[in-house]
C-alpha cells in the first residue's frame, strides 16, 4: 500500500494541516510504511468480532439538564489570540 | 535529603528536621544544578515556595497528610491554572490554562508542593522525548541516551533525584517505558481509575495518568492521591478506592505468574531476557508459581494501536485551530489559511504524521478497512488478556526490548521508534493496569520488569512490586553523578 503525494496533499487539506512542499515525499513514504504495517491486520479473520471502542464497555453517564458552571467567558477569552466585544475574531468569512 | 523516600521525608517534616520550605528549596537548587538534563519545561519556583509555606503552617497545626509539604512535579500535560501548560508543543507555548486538572486539584488538596512542569514528547506522541518542542531530555544513566517517552522528563527527574516522585501519563507505554529506561518505578493504572479531566487528550480511549517514583511504596502514596471517581470525566469509573499502602507487605505465597511466550521471542535483547528470568526466579523464592501463557494476537497490537491512537489523535487535535487559544499564524489571508498555517507552523513532524494517518484512517472509504478493523482486533487482544488472566494472577515480561538508545538513533525511522513500545501497547488497548520495576542493569543501563494485572488490581500490583523491592536493591541504584 503506498500513498501518492497528491493523496498526502488531499489528506493534509482535510486535516487543515500545512505541510512544507519539500516534506511531502517524506510524509508519503512514512505513511505508506505505516499502512504496510496496518495491513497485517487483514490476515486475521474478524468477521464475527464486535468492534471494541472502549476498554470498559460502559454507558455514558447522564445528568439532569441544569446549568452547573458559572459563565467564564472573560476568563476563557483572556487567552485567545484575538477577541472583540466578547467574540472570537477570525478573518472575514463573507464578503 | 534527596535520597529519602516520601515516608522518610514526611517523618522528617513532622519531626521538624527540616521545613517544607527548606526541602522545596533543596530540590529547586538541585533542579537548577542539573538543568542540562532538560527535565523541566517550567520550574514553578515562586508558587512552589508559597505552597511550601502553606504546608509548613498545616504541619504545625497537625492538619497534615502524608503528602503535606512533599515536593512533586507534574508532567506538562496536566493543566495548571496560572502556570504555563505546553504539552511539549509550540502550539501551547503561550498557553496558561484557565483551570486545574483534577489530578492537580487532588495533589493540592493533599498538600503537595509542585516544583514545576516536566518535559515530554509533543502531545505525548513519542517514545524518546525527542519530539518535544523544548528539546530532548538526557537520561541520567548515560547522558548521550534518551530517557524514553513520552514521560521522559518525568522519569529522568526521578532517576536524577530532582523530585521525590512525579506524575506521568501512559497511552501506549509512556509511563512504563521511560520508567524502565531510567530505572524507576512506574504504574499505569486501569483505564478510568485516574481522572482525565484537564489532562490534555491524545487518544482518549487509551490515555491514563499514573505515578512514577523510586519505589512501589512511594508510588502507592501518589496513587492514593490520584485515584478515584470524577464526575467531570465521562469515562471515570465509579468504584471504591482501596488503601494502596495497606497490603504492600502481603505474602506472595501461591501467586500465579504467567509468562506470555510472545514477550520473549525475536527482537528481545538476550541480556534483558536474562534479567527478567532472574527477577522471575526471585518471585519463585517468594512463593510464586510460574507458567507459560499465550497472547496469540500480540503481533497485531502495534498496527491496531497506530490506527486507533492516530484516529483519536486526529479528532482530538482538531481543537487546535488558532481561534480560541494557542498558536495563531501571522496575517492569515482567510479562515482556511488561518487553520492551515497555524496548525502547520505549530505542530512538529511526529504529530503531523499521526494527524495525517488518523485523518486517512477515518476518511470515507477507508473507515471500515482501518478503524473498524482495528477496533475488532482490539477486542481479540483484550480477549487474549482475559483468557490469560483467568489462568494466572499476573503476567510478567520485559517493558522494552532494549535499554536506553542513543539520542538521535531512531528519529529517522518512525516505525523503528514505534517498535520500542512493542510490549506495552497491548495493555493500553485492553485498558489493564501494569507496572514497570527496576530489575537489573545491562552495560550500566536499567532494565524494567513489567507486571500486568487484572482490572483494578493496582493494590495487588503494588504489593507484588513492593515485596520484590524488599529482597532486591535495583530500585535503589543511582546513576553516577546524581548520588
Amino acid at each position: 500500500m503506498s500513498l501518492t503525494t497528491d493523496e498526502v496533499k488531499k489528506i493534509a487539506y482535510l486535516a487543515r494541516l500545512g505541510i512544507d512542499e519539500t516534506d511531502i515525499d517524506a510524509y508519503a513514504s512514512d505513511l505508506s510504511n505505516m499502512l504496510d504495517l496496518m495491513t497485517q491486520m487483514g490476515e486475521t479473520n474478524t468477521d464475527d468480532v464486535k468492534p471494541m471502542a472502549h476498554p470498559m464497555d460502559q454507558m455514558q453517564r447522564l445528568r439532569p439538564d441544569v446549568a452547573t458552571e458559572n459563565n467564564q467567558r472573560e476568563n476563557f477569552q483572556s487567552i485567545a489570540p484575538q477577541t472583540e466585544a466578547g467574540l472570537y475574531l477570525v478573518p472575514k468569512v463573507l464578503d | 535529603m534527596h535520597n529519602k523516600t516520601i515516608t522518610e521525608l514526611a517523618k522528617g517534616l513532622r519531626d521538624k528536621e527540616y521545613s517544607s520550605v527548606e526541602l522545596t528549596q533543596a530540590y529547586l537548587d538541585r533542579i537548577k544544578k542539573h538543568q542540562e538534563l532538560n527535565c523541566f519545561i517550567t520550574v514553578a519556583e515562586d508558587t512552589a515556595l508559597e505552597q511550601a509555606k502553606l504546608a509548613d503552617s498545616q504541619l504545625a497545626s497537625a492538619d497534615a497528610g502524608l503528602l503535606t509539604g512533599i515536593p512533586i512535579a507534574q508532567k506538562d500535560i496536566f493543566c495548571t491554572q496560572g502556570i504555563k501548560t505546553t504539552c511539549g508543543s509550540k502550539m501551547l507555548d503561550n498557553f496558561t490554562a484557565p483551570y486545574n486538572a483534577t489530578v492537580i486539584e487532588q495533589f493540592n488538596a493533599a498538600g503537595a508542593v509542585m516544583l514545576g512542569k516536566l518535559n515530554m514528547d509533543e502531545f505525548a506522541m513519542g517514545s524518546s522525548n525527542e519530539t518535544s518542542f523544548y528539546g530532548a531530555v538526557q537520561n541520567p544513566w548515560d547522558t548521550s541516551t534518551v530517557p524514553g517517552g513520552s514521560s521522559g522528563g518525568s522519569a529522568a527527574a526521578v532517576a536524577a533525584r530532582l523530585s521525590p516522585a512525579v506524575t506521568g501519563t501512559d497511552t501506549g507505554g509512556s509511563i512504563r517505558q521511560p520508567a524502565s529506561l531510567c530505572g524507576i518505578t512506574g504504574l499505569k493504572p486501569t483505564y478510568g481509575r485516574v481522572s482525565r479531566y484537564g489532562m490534555i487528550a491524545f487518544a482518549s480511549s487509551l490515555d491514563q495518568g499514573g505515578p512514577m517514583a523510586r519505589s512501589a511504596e512511594d508510588a502507592a502514596i501518589l496513587m492514593q492521591a490520584m485515584a478515584g471517581f470524577d464526575k467531570k470525566d465521562s469515562t471515570s469509573v465509579d468504584k471504591a478506592v482501596p488503601d494502596y499502602s495497606a497490603g504492600l507487605n502481603n505474602s506472595l505465597e501461591g501467586l500465579k505468574i504467567g509468562l506470555p511466550k510472545e514477550f520473549f521471542g525475536e527482537g528481545l535483547n538476550s541480556d534483558i531476557a536474562a534479567a527478567i528470568e532472574t527477577a522471575v526466579n526471585e518471585y519463585k523464592k517468594l512463593g510464586a508459581e510460574v507458567k507459560e501463557v499465550s497472547l496469540p494476537n500480540m503481533k497485531l497490537a502495534i498496527p491496531a494501536y497506530y490506527v486507533i491512537a492516530s484516529a483519536e489523535c486526529s479528532a482530538n487535535l482538531s481543537r487546535y485551530d488558532g481561534v480560541r487559544y494557542g498558536y495563531r499564524c501571522d496575517d492569515p489571508a482567510d479562515l482556511n489559511d488561518l487553520y492551515i498555517r497555524s496548525r502547520g507552523e505549530a505542530f512538529g513532524a511526529e504529530v503531523k504524521r499521526r494527524i495525517l494517518m488518523g485523518t486517512y484512517a477515518l476518511s470515507a472509504g477507508y473507515y471500515d478497512a482501518y478503524y473498524i478493523k482495528a477496533q475488532k482486533v482490539r477486542r481479540l487482544i483484550s480477549n487474549d488478556f482475559s483468557n490469560a488472566l483467568s489462568e494466572v494472577d499476573v503476567l510478567m515480561g520485559p517493558v522494552s526490548p532494549t535499554t536506553a538508545f542513543g539520542i538521535g538513533a531512531k528519529t529517522s525511522d518512525p516505525i523503528e521508534m514505534y517498535l520500542a513500545d512493542i510490549y506495552t501497547i497491548a495493555i493500553n488497548l485492553a485498558g489493564l493496569p501494569a507496572m514497570s520495576l527496576p530489575a537489573g542493569l545491562v552495560d550500566n543501563k536499567p532494565v524494567g520488569l513489567q507486571v500486568i494485572g487484572d482490572y483494578f488490581s493496582e493494590d495487588r500490583l503494588l504489593n507484588i512490586a513492593h515485596k520484590y523491592q524488599q529482597v532486591t536493591d535495583w530500585h535503589q541504584q543511582t546513576p553516577k553523578g546524581f548520588e
